[in-house]
């Protein structure tokens, strides 16, 4: 008999990411056992704060979901609830919605790409000694975060939790004048953001190859931020209210998490790496030309590591079409149109900084809630993280341990993963790893 | 105030909440480099891998009081800390959150959970002030980020934060908005909510929803009275104040939940025993 090697990685509070959860691996003889991103943020019951409220109450509530993708949960009920209520907004609201989500994009992936991703790729622990090193990279990465929070502020009124979104528009338009000073910044950061292309392109990642599930919107014309049909690398096309018709949640033996996966059991990722797999035809020009002349475009379909390029791609594209859409900005004649509440269920999907994000509110003739139900990105991408960190975790054995341990904590950095986001729903059985 | 060096060592920490208001730190794009020079960021696990466990100079919190083992979590912290510093509705007064101290928690449970008594979660959320000293607080859902630049700066300067007590109603009349309430006969809660967002909403051409919290001696009785004078029920004047400070008294007082009691005065069940 021979005796048993058991290995174990943990990291008890994973750091650079949004919210709290811990990281838990362990390998036996080689083999993997057991790999789990646990979530231990306490849970706010989000799904029941809604109940009993009206829809402009809950497109203020659920913003509180996500301090760094408000829109995202903003956007997704205001859709929701036009599409049952059968609200025709003005081709110009959409635009400036369009505009909001843009400027979330922006804020969002200059956030992770240069404060929260880039320093693993140069072995440091922030962004701090990044900018110790070469501050201008860090600048860089700033200044894109601030115009994108920019354009939050005048569409929104401020960058986290924004105030302007409503049931058949927003409460106010802006003036074309109030842009004017915003539209002059996205030139700049439209070159930063292909400035951030090159830097990450540059970047050397592991070597990790896994072919996955990959589910995104898709738009005939558009690339996919506030509507569009589900798409997925395996062919699934329905319309993106119908998200429970192909997904369900599942109670996963040992953390009680909820994990999204497919009626038929299969874990699949969200995100810009789907979103660039399967609807990347449709990015701003520049964009895909950033992408091609990147030379990775093949490998971040499947190495996960290289999530970072895909982030930046979208940089590209969100500066381009903000400004684009500022370009071809009339205000509107009213910021908002008169509705009705109608009874019956409200669903709708958008596409998140981190994913596809999908809602639903039944409501009743009044229009008040009487159910609700969330699904964030991060949850639905927690069977596919596991899963990667189980294929990855052989090929990094024989490295010290702490720097197996740094790898798989990179790893799960990847993915971007929202934890604040995640953690209104999930379950948090916790149960303590044997060290 | 010093730490390891000169700098005053910081850390920036969170219990239940966003993220937001710790993200409001990180968008301070112009200061933050300044910001990571004058200041040791000790422990940001947001920000960066390095950890810190204390002593801290000044440490900020961010979120609500939810599970047991938060209370564990801020004695300790209190126990290393020079100057506690809570930031946001959550930790300032519970946040949006704290709605479900009206309720059985088991019951709001059941609504999101399959197995809700595997929750480790505490009966009432709470601030933080109801568990350990504050020596400051930054209201908001989030806090403003110009109110942190004031406050960082006094902290170097040595000097008190300026943070006015001030009504909305004040931000909003300088930055000359119309009246929503008396021109639109909108609900804008602006006489009774803290200044410090600059008047957003009314700047939208929306009423004030309150994320500030109350002001010192605000009048909610008479601004409910002026709800009910534009039209609407005693029941949807009261439900104005259920938002993201529902906590923080005298909004609470003013909520009416149909068909649950109140919940206790503060310090009742879940409170914490050392206090």
């Amino acid at each position: 008999m021979h005796a048993t090697d058991e290995r174990t990685y943990h990291v008890d509070e994973l750091t650079r990411v949004e919210g709290e959860g811990s990281l838990h691996l362990r390998v036996r003889d080689g083999e993997v056992v057991e790999a789990r991103l646990r979530i231990f943020e306490a849970p706010r019951f989000f799904e029941r704060i809604v109940v009993g409220r009206t829809p402009d109450e809950v497109i203020d509530i659920v913003a509180r979901i996500c301090g760094i993708c408000p829109i995202a949960y903003q956007l997704t009920a205001v859709h929701a609830f036009e599409h049952l209520f059968g609200v025709d907004v003005d081709p110009q609201v959409r635009s400036l919605r369009r505009l909001l989500y843009c400027g979330e994009w922006i804020e969002s992936h200059a956030l992770h790409v240069y404060l929260l991703h880039a320093p693993d790729f140069l072995g440091l622990p922030s962004a701090i000694e990044l900018a110790q090193l070469d501050r201008a990279i860090v600048e860089r990465g700033l200044r894109l975060k601030k115009i994108g929070n920019e354009i939050l502020t005048i569409v929104g009124g401020r960058p986290i939790h924004p105030v302007s979104l409503r049931v058949g528009g927003l409460y106010r338009a802006p003036r074309p004048s109030e842009l004017a000073g915003l539209r002059r910044e996205l030139d700049e950061a439209r070159e930063l953001a292909l400035e951030t292309v090159r830097m990450v392109a540059a970047f050397d990642a592991p070597a990790f190859a896994a072919r996955r599930l990959l589910v995104s919107l898709r738009h005939p014309d558009e690339y996919p931020m506030n509507e569009g049909r589900i798409v997925s690398s395996d062919g699934l096309d329905l319309p993106a209210h119908d998200w429970e018709d192909a997904f369900r949640e599942e109670q996963v033996e040992g953390t009680s998490a909820l994990h999204a996966r497919t009626h038929g059991g299969e874990a699949y990722l969200l995100g810009p790496t789907a979103r660039i797999a399967l609807a990347g035809d449709l990015l701003h020009p520049l964009a895909r030309e950033a992408l091609a002349a990147s030379g990775q475009a093949d490998e971040l379909a499947t190495n996960v590591f290289r999530s970072i390029l895909a982030r930046a791609v979208e940089l590209v594209h969100a500066t381009a079409e903000a400004a684009e859409l500022i370009d071809a900005y009339r205000r509107p004649a009213q910021p908002a149109v008169a509705w009705q509440p109608v009874a019956g269920s409200a669903t709708w999907a958008t596409e998140a900084p981190r994913g596809l994000l999908f809602h639903r509110y039944d409501v009743d003739e009044a229009g008040i809630v009487r159910k609700a139900r969330i699904v964030p990105p991060t949850s639905q991408n927690q069977a596919a993280i596991e899963a990667d960190l189980a294929r990855f975790a052989p090929t990094v054995l024989d490295l010290p341990h702490e720097e197996a341990t740094r790898r798989f904590a990179q790893l799960i950095r990847s993915y971007d993963p929202c934890i604040s986001c995640a953690a209104h729903f999930l379950d948090l059985r916790i149960e303590e790893a044997p060290q | 105030m010093a730490g390891n060096g000169t700098r005053p060592r910081v850390g920036v920490v969170k219990l239940t909440s966003c993220d937001g208001c710790q993200l409001a730190i990180l968008d301070l794009e112009d200061e933050l480099l300044a910001i990571a020079e004058r200041f040791e960021l000790a422990d940001f696990p947001e920000a960066t891998s390095n950890r810190w466990s204390g002593p801290f100079d000044v440490l900020f919190v961010e979120g609500s009081v939810s599970a047991p083992e938060q209370v564990e979590r801020l004695h300790e912290l209190r126990a290393r800390t020079t100057t506690l510093v809570v930031i946001g509705a959550c930790a300032t007064a519970g946040g949006i959150q704290a709605l479900r101290n009206w309720g059985d928690v088991t019951d709001w449970g059941r609504s999101v959970y399959p197995d809700p008594s595997l929750l480790p979660v505490l009966d009432r959320v709470t601030p933080v002030s109801e568990h350990v000293k504050v020596d400051a607080e930054l209201r908001g859902c989030p806090v403003s980020t110009d109110q942190l630049r004031e406050f960082l700066g006094a902290l170097l300067a040595g000097r008190r934060p300026f943070l006015p007590d001030e009504a909305v109603c004040l931000e909003c009349k300088r930055r000359g908005f119309p009246c929503v309430l008396v021109s639109g006969a909108t609900t804008c809660l602006g006489p009774v909510t803290r200044a410090g967002c600059g008047a957003i909403c009314p700047a939208f051409g929306r009423g004030c929803y309150g994320c500030f919290g109350p002001r010192e001696q605000p009048n909610v009785s008479a601004l409910v009275a002026q709800f009910e004078r534009i039209g609407l029920s005693a029941d949807e004047a009261g439900r104005r104040f259920a938002g993201f400070t529902n906590g923080a008294e005298p909004f609470r007082a003013a909520i009416p939940i149909e068909g649950a009691a109140r919940p206790a005065a503060a310090a009742s069940e879940g409170g914490d025993a050392r206090n």
